[in-house]
């Protein structure tokens, strides 16, 4: 278990304030687009987030556009997870297929401060913060897999090597 | 305890009886791109191998720059031409064929029980078939091309129940913004939006598909409407593969139910910049704008055109507003060409557009200049989707714009029906 500290905002934070909109077809590279993560929301974040941090936010984080670098480029900036009382459909799938595990907790949401020390126990489904355990519910094993394949990109060659290899056993 | 028609499709596919929040993994029956199928051609790439799995399930239709509007479309449109052909991709839909979600709709892959993927937000039209239709990311295409699955958590379902029969003057339209206006663009989120009562009975395909599309503006993962004599009839003609009706039970467990008496629903405005700022026409009346647009996945079909018709015939548009029309298929614009109902709207003087996405999406065909105003019949009102970051976009049905169009302003309708 990593050791992270908690960035912690709102409600419905969007995509354009996580990723703007005038650099989605700009930025390509991974430590480009770190280097924007949050702009819009929190100039600081980008300059001071370590890898293992963690943000935290209220209901409907990542609603708006359907651009995966919102996703792409929390995972760039070293984020290990974001916990959120709820996630904007198309933002959930996002941030699973590209390898940045999105936690639902409503208590967690509710009790994280910026600047608290977390650690998350992916396989347990706990949050630990302050002495407190916050349960979330586990992410499947087929969705799991794609986290830790770093994404699905990753996660589907794998698959796709291991079925040449069957096959040709 | 019964299943919904979400939990019951999805059971289906995975092959187990299965409950709202379960993440399964299924194999679609079908997965829709368009424009985008360029970047997905990338992704797929870096996947490392040659050949997509199930060509015949792949559907790719381009409509969203048509024809290509610059030299970077051009290429975009060339490379995915090349893929279609060397991968024998069956369902390419070249430019000439309107949106995708018409197209995938007129040609039926768009039935009962099937499951659809697609890399457009507003996937959830298909629902309007008692399909299971849903909005997916470029990278997910991109390995469903090449494993034949996706991972899917089953929805709960969100009940909308309406009874009653609209007014003249309220359309499928005004109901939905209504709807969206009341409850907040989250408040289906990751739901299905089940669509049910008699007045959902009462609409026509176009209708139910004005709402199975807009259900994305509510967070929907899919919309669904329980087939029945009107959608049997259109499948008669239609339907190009065999299908199951789906239905949920009578007593499937619901997240919420929304009753809403449609006779009670007055012509509605969805005001910048949220789809769910909305308000009454009475309440914007007067408000002046620019440009008109009637069409679109969301309107563009032979009945929005001829409610539009039908209040511009014998009539001139407001000399200072220029009214674009986007009908949303060729077959939609060949049967308003018989029909006479494009005379009409030309000689009131729109400017008739060729099938496809159009200025909905702001990237060709008349955008908008800083301080100006569009009054749309599409569904998306998000600052600067259709041009400069200072326009504004209200959103309202085909007969709100049509009046409007005469006036120059936003007009109730209702004065001319």
């Amino acid at each position: 278990m990593k050791k992270g500290k908690v960035w912690k905002y709102g409600d419905d934070v969007n995509t354009d304030v996580i990723f703007p909109g005038k650099y989605t077809y700009t930025l390509m590279e991974p430590q480009e687009m770190a280097k924007h993560a949050l702009e819009d929301l929190d100039p600081e974040f980008a300059q001071k987030v370590k890898p293992g941090d963690v943000i935290g936010a209220g209901k409907n984080f990542g609603c708006g556009s359907s651009r995966e670098q919102a996703a792409a480029c929390l995972k760039y900036a070293g984020v290990q997870a974001v916990i959120a009382k709820s996630f904007a459909r198309i933002y959930f799938r996002n941030a699973i297929n590209l390898g940045l595990p999105v936690l639902q907790s409503e208590e967690a949401s509710d009790s994280l401060m910026m600047g608290d020390e977390v650690e998350i126990d992916f396989g347990g489904g706990r949050i630990l913060a302050g002495g407190m355990i916050y349960k979330f519910p586990p992410l499947p094993d087929s969705v799991m897999g794609i986290l830790e394949a770093g994404g699905l990109i990753e996660y589907t060659k794998k698959k796709l090597q291991i079925q040449t290899k069957t096959r040709s056993a | 305890m019964g299943q919904t028609f979400s939990e019951k499709i999805l059971g289906k596919k995975a092959g187990k009886r299965v409950r709202a929040g379960e993440v399964i993994t299924v194999s679609p029956d079908y997965c829709l791109s368009h424009d985008n199928a360029a970047a997905i051609i990338g992704e797929f790439r870096k996947l490392g191998i040659g050949a997509v799995k199930a060509p015949e399930k792949i559907i790719i239709v381009l409509d969203h720059i048509v024809p290509a509007a610059a030299e970077k479309y051009a290429q975009n449109h060339k490379t995915i031409r090349e893929f279609a052909a060397q991968q024998n991709i069956p369902n390419f839909f070249d430019i000439q064929h309107g949106v995708c979600h018409q197209v995938l709709s007129e040609a039926s892959f768009a039935l009962p029980g099937k499951v659809i993927m697609g890399s457009d937000s507003h996937t959830t039209t298909y629902g309007a078939f008692g399909a299971f239709a849903a909005g997916i990311g470029r990278t997910e295409v991109a390995s469903i091309w090449a494993t034949d699955e996706i991972w899917l958590r089953v929805p709960e379902t969100l009940k909308i129940e309406l009874s009653g029969k609209p007014v003249r003057g309220v359309s499928a339209k005004d109901i939905i913004l209504k709807v969206i206006g009341d409850h907040g663009a989250d408040r289906a989120n990751y739901m299905a939006a089940e669509f049910t009562g008699s007045a959902a009975r009462d609409m026509s395909i176009a209708s139910r598909m004005v709402l199975a599309n807009m259900a994305a503006e509510m967070g929907a993962k899919n919309g669904y409407f329980e087939p029945d004599e009107t959608t049997l009839e259109w499948l008669k003609k239609r339907a190009r593969a065999d299908y199951e009706i789906v239905t949920s039970d009578k007593d499937a467990a619901y997240e919420a139910v929304l009753s809403y008496d449609v006779s009670a629903v007055e012509p509605q405005v969805a005001c910048p910049h949220t789809v769910d700022n909305v308000k009454p026409v009475t309440a914007v009346e007067g408000k002046k704008f620019h440009q008109a647009l009637i069409g679109t996945c969301t309107n563009g079909r032979l009945e929005d055109l001829a409610i539009a018709a039908n209040i511009l015939k014998g009539r001139k548009i407001h000399p200072q507003v220029r009214v674009l029309v986007l009908p949303a298929s060729r077959e939609i614009y060949l049967e308003a060409l018989k029909k006479g109902v494009i005379e009409v709207l030309s000689e009131a003087g729109c400017v008739i557009l060729n099938p496809g996405c159009g200025p909905c999406l702001g990237a060709h065909e008349g955008i908008l200049a800083p301080g100006e105003v569009v009054l749309s019949t599409s569904n998306r009102n998000f600052k600067g989707r259709m041009g400069s970051r200072d326009s504004e976009i209200y959103l309202a049905s085909p007969a709100t714009v049509a009046a409007s169009a005469l006036e120059g302003k936003i007009t109730d309708p209702r004065k001319y029906l």
